[in-house]
């Protein structure tokens, strides 16, 4: 630091300027030297990851298929009251319409748009297009009725019209299970096609369960490994860290090696006579079927992350001093009871920070519940994965990324609050 | 192990009973990872035990056959450079964070550290919609810079945990010693920081070595990584040389976590901590 | 000095890393095909030819989504040149314009020689293949003639391996529940006939291990976890010859179905990728693929090279067609969409 020399009252740094302004101005040249040192990354994070993901979101809403392949129609039907059939013009822009599309080979992708929410009319916007160029004069109106009846029904062009815009709440509200009548309004879809809600309360449900059994577990494990001798301690920290520093894709391999029908765990479970117990309670009849369901699912998630609800609880049980504990005995409490009552609370920051973390990890699991659960229990990562490499589907895509990314964001927000990242300690 | 002379025998018990379910909780832990291991070495193609033989056939085919073997380069390639470059964008990045009143130190961190938290299938998929637009689907380039952003998140948070305990009186004394900026960082805080630089690095080296999702997404057919080429060996058919990569990468985690602790009780030698 | 040496010895490491990323961007012809068995006929009669002669070929298996193929034609980000496609996939490919349109005069073959090149432009027709059920004739009491058998869970108990995919699961639905085998596509034409599909697959829903890949199949009835499993004739009969499996084909309701070449719109090696078609469409390469897997040749002058030995295993075998069902693939190519993501949610619940 600059040394001050006493002059008319003012405080100056060697050079003759006012200390105040020297340090402002150190100041100032420390923080862009600090700023130019966090640029690079933060320029490259938000152009390789941060972009990305916004534009890939921006799907969700953004929804240009059929006013970018339907421009004539869009225009015509703006002026449609959608009472009855629309007007003559309207099928001669569709005409028009189809039979560019055709050419380009876009019918099926109209379609597709189409089918979103008016169920079966792909295959018929398809089989339009292969016949549409058989019209060549008016009037179009009876014609394409004729190829189709479904041209003949208001609420067809009612959905082309709600289509039309180049935004649409479509695949938000059927990732909510919701979806817009004809005329506008907001109703719950039917029951055998509603399964987003289901499957959002799954991926909730499943990282619940997971974090309180990884909290259930890890905690006396925590616990032993602060305070036994450092010696004893250095060893059990390695039944931790190997399984912490290998590989998910090596655990969950190694738990579908095990739970295979007639594997490993099946043997244990019939040595052991827990088998024979559930036979004889009726839980279970004949061998325990054990891979492609949510017990393995359940399981091997609880092997993964139970490092990382163990690590920051142990982590704080390391500060917490061995004196309180001696106090609260010395004072008359019984070992359990001063557990409870003085250790235990100076534990929960841990326990949340561990909890949060274990909870947030869980709701984006993908290869787990692949590898090892059956088709009730994939979670919201897997619909978005089928979305796009299934069903080429990037709007229900993005909006299922929407909800998934919304959640997430929430609870590490939650966590900057309480633990704070900065504090995020690692191995 | 002995219990105090003062314990009730309630207390007893649960002395003995925590004990024994710390010890299942462990072996629970580390069971699977070992039970998958004496499978490599079967001599037939099924996961059970008791195996009618041995055999080094699934050795043979990891390290022999041009898929795997071939895996097994590209993830070392990429995992390398991810390394390199998340290392040192990330030290950087945490240099400037540990500097006194950094503008809107919070929420810049919590940007950089967002590629750990948000679930990855989205990162993937949004990283082949942009990547795709700037042609880098499909290529190397696109899968490094893919793992770059997911790995930094981890040098950031390391590099900063060592620079939490470090004297920047240090810097000053450098400094008013005559040493140029670039002399102090070398002679004086790079030896400091260096163990928190190099399990941060190794951080990084896993996280881009382990991954699938992104690769899954990205990679051309003939740039399989190690993960991948497992992942769709699974789903394909499930043949044990995926126990063989399953050691083969356990003994290499093995490794990284003795680095790993030889690294600690160094640093924690250097900054006058007891070592552990 | 001595540390800027090694901090540009650093940055040349980088850059030489990222310049070998760089520099072998893809130069071989990627050919993608279903895996297991059905590749390995392909890689013995075709790929491995090919490269004997002095090319480069990568290898990639899916297990059929057009989607995916969609996606990177798309995304203009095409990783897979060839792809070996069915029926309904090339139909559905071709109008939606992300296969080539196939130049015969370029691949040199007569269209007229090749069996089912008439169902499409965009592909050249390699096999007939077959999708059938099969079971284990040591775990039944009594062995099963009929595809009934699937759904007979009180006379057959045990679990069944399905495909994961609506494909003939509907119509083997349909069937069971007792539509005749002509009205199926226009029961399924109907929001009600498939409700009904899905009411018939309800009832052994619970019985159903689902399977991916067409490897998967054959596995899980050879390792004991299903009574019954689909998949395709080939697979089933590589486990029986191979690997000794006790599995029996059901021929009853087999659906036969042509498997074709195609090339990805867009790919950056379409000259390769001509070459290589032209090659596999050889009479040659076809009928060495048959002898490798049980498929019949497309090719005309391909089955006089197959051996007979092979020929009683053949979906068009006369033994085996006595009750064919013919897909209708033109009804899958419009509506499989659709058909897909309603399965995709039934499984979900």
């Amino acid at each position: 630091m600059a040394q001050a020399l006493p002059n008319d009252g003012v405080m100056r740094a060697a050079d003759g300027t006012p200390l105040k302004v020297a340090l402002a101005r150190a100041g100032r040249a420390e923080r862009l030297k600090a700023v130019a040192l966090v640029l690079p990354l933060f320029a490259f994070i938000i152009f390789s990851f941060v972009v990305p993901i916004f534009i890939m979101l921006y799907n969700s809403v953004y929804d240009p298929d059929v006013a970018e392949n339907m421009p004539r129609t869009v225009l015509a039907l703006k002026t449609w009251d959608g009472k009855d059939l629309p007007p003559e013009e309207v099928f001669a822009a569709f005409v028009a319409d189809m039979k560019t599309a055709q050419q380009n080979k876009q019918t099926a992708l109209i379609g597709k748009r189409l089918n979103y929410e008016m169920s079966g009319i792909r295959s018929k916007v398809v089989a339009t297009g292969r016949k549409i160029g058989s019209i060549e004069a008016a009037p179009y109106r009876d014609q394409v009725i004729a190829i189709d009846k479904v041209w003949g029904q208001p609420e067809t062009w009612a959905t082309i019209k709600r289509s039309s815009s180049d935004y649409t709440p479509f695949y938000i509200l059927s990732m909510l299970d919701l979806r817009q009548t004809p005329d506008g309004s907001i109703e719950a879809v039917p029951a055998d096609r509603a399964i987003y809600r289901s499957i959002l309360a799954r991926t909730l449900g499943i990282s619940l369960l997971v974090t309180l059994l990884t909290l259930v577990l890890g905690y006396p494990v925590a616990y032993l490994l602060a305070t036994s001798p450092q010696r004893t301690a250095s060893i059990l920290m390695i039944f931790v860290l190997l399984p912490f520093w290998t590989s998910l894709l090596v655990r969950t391999t190694a738990w579908m090696v095990l739970m295979t029908d007639g594997g490993v765990f099946a043997g244990l479970l019939h040595f052991t006579g827990i088998t024979w117990f559930l036979n004889l309670t009726g839980v279970l009849n004949g061998e325990p079927q054990l891979f492609k369901t949510r017990f393995a699912t359940v399981v091997a998630m609880t092997h993964i992350q139970l490092p990382f609800t163990l690590l920051p609880i142990y982590s704080v049980m390391k500060t917490i001093s061995p004196t309180y504990m001696r106090a609260a005995k010395s004072l008359g409490g019984t070992p359990f009871y001063s557990f409870l009552r003085v250790y235990m609370p100076q534990t929960l920051p841990g326990v949340a920070a561990g909890c949060l973390l274990t909870f947030i990890l869980c709701l984006g699991y993908y290869i787990t519940p692949a590898i090892v659960g059956g088709p009730t229990d994939q979670m919201i990562s897997g619909f978005i994965e089928r979305a796009i490499n299934s069903e080429n589907n990037w709007g229900k895509a993005s909006a299922l990324g929407v909800i998934l990314l919304t959640a997430t964001l929430i609870l590490y927000y939650v966590y900057n609050k309480l633990v704070g990242i900065d504090r995020m300690k690692l191995g | 192990m002995a219990v105090p002379a003062y314990y009730t025998r309630g207390e007893t018990v649960i002395y003995y009973a925590v004990r024994v379910f710390v010890a299942l909780v462990l072996l629970f832990l580390i069971a699977p990872i070992l039970a998958v291991m004496p499978l490599s070495f079967n001599s037939e193609s099924f996961f059970t035990y008791p195996m009618p033989g041995l055999s080094l056939k699934w050795y043979d085919d990891f390290f022999f056959n041009p898929r795997w073997s071939g895996s097994v380069k590209m993830s070392f390639l990429v995992a390398i450079a991810t390394t390199i470059l998340a290392t040192a964008l990330g030290t950087l990045a945490a240099l400037g964070l540990a500097r006194a009143n950094f503008p809107a130190k919070a929420t810049v961190m919590a940007i950089l550290i967002s590629p750990m938290i948000v679930p990855v299938i989205i990162s993937a998929v949004g990283m082949f919609k942009f990547y795709a637009s700037l042609d880098l689907v499909g290529t190397r380039l696109g899968i490094i810079l893919a793992h770059t952003a997911l790995a930094t998140p981890f040098v950031v948070i390391t590099v900063t945990a060592t620079l939490a305990s470090f004297d920047r009186t240090l810097m000053r004394a450098g400094a008013s010693c005559g040493a140029a900026p670039h002399t102090v960082f070398f002679k004086v805080v790079m030896p400091l920081i260096l163990p928190g630089m190099i399990s941060g690095a190794l951080f990084a080296f896993v996280t881009s070595f382990d991954e699938v999702v992104v690769v899954l997404f990205l990679a051309s057919p003939e740039d399989r990584t190690l993960p991948l080429q497992m992942f769709s060996g699974i789903r394909e058919m499930i043949s044990p040389t995926i126990t063989a990569a399953a050691t083969v990468l356990v003994l290499i985690s093995t490794a990284m976590l003795v680095a790993l602790e030889l690294l600690r009780r160094r640093s924690e030698r250097l900054r006058g901590v007891a070592p552990g | 000095m001595k540390k800027f040496a090694t901090l540009l010895g650093v940055a040349l490491l980088a850059g030489s890393a990222l310049g070998a990323a760089q520099a072998y961007a893809a130069d071989e012809l990627t050919i993608t095909s279903w895996g297991g068995a059905y590749q390995e006929a392909q890689r013995k009669s075709q790929f491995e030819p090919y490269i004997a002669l002095g090319n480069k070929i990568t290898e990639a298996e899916y297990t059929g989504e057009i989607a995916k193929i969609r996606a990177m034609v798309e995304a203009k980000a095409v990783t897979w040149d060839v792809v070996s496609v069915d029926s309904q996939t090339v139909l559905a490919g071709c109008a939606e314009g992300i296969f080539e349109t196939i130049d015969w005069n370029k691949l040199g073959l007569d269209r007229a020689n090749f069996l089912g090149s008439d169902v499409t432009d965009c592909g050249l027709p390699t096999d007939l293949y077959s999708t059938v059920v099969a079971f284990d004739t040591t775990k039944t009491k009594e062995p099963a003639d009929l595809f009934e058998a699937l759904y007979d869970t009180a006379k057959y108990p045990g679990k069944r391996a399905l495909q994961k995919n609506p494909y003939m699961n509907l119509e083997w639905a349909l069937m069971a529940d007792g539509v005749a085998p002509g009205d199926v596509y226009k029961v399924l034409g109907t929001e009600e006939g498939v409700d009904r599909a899905f009411k018939k697959l309800d009832t052994i829903k619970k019985d159903v291990v689902w399977w991916d890949t067409g490897a998967q199949g054959p596995q899980l009835l050879a390792d004991g976890q299903v009574v019954f499993a689909s998949s395709w004739n080939g697979r089933f009969y590589k486990a029986i010859m191979a690997d000794s499996k006790p599995f029996k084909i059901i021929w009853d309701r087999q659906a036969p179905d042509t498997e074709f070449w195609a090339i990805t719109k867009g790919t950056p090696k379409l000259e390769e990728a001509y070459r290589f078609v032209s090659f596999a469409g050889q009479p040659k390469q076809q009928a060495e693929q048959a002898n490798n897997i049980p498929y019949g040749p497309s090719n005309k002058d391909s089955m006089a090279l197959v051996k007979p030995e092979i020929l009683p295993h053949l979906p068009t075998a006369p033994a085996n067609l006595n009750t064919v069902f013919y897909a209708d693939q033109q009804f899958w190519a419009d509506k499989g969409d659709e058909l897909r993501e309603r399965f995709n949610a039934w499984l979900a619940q």
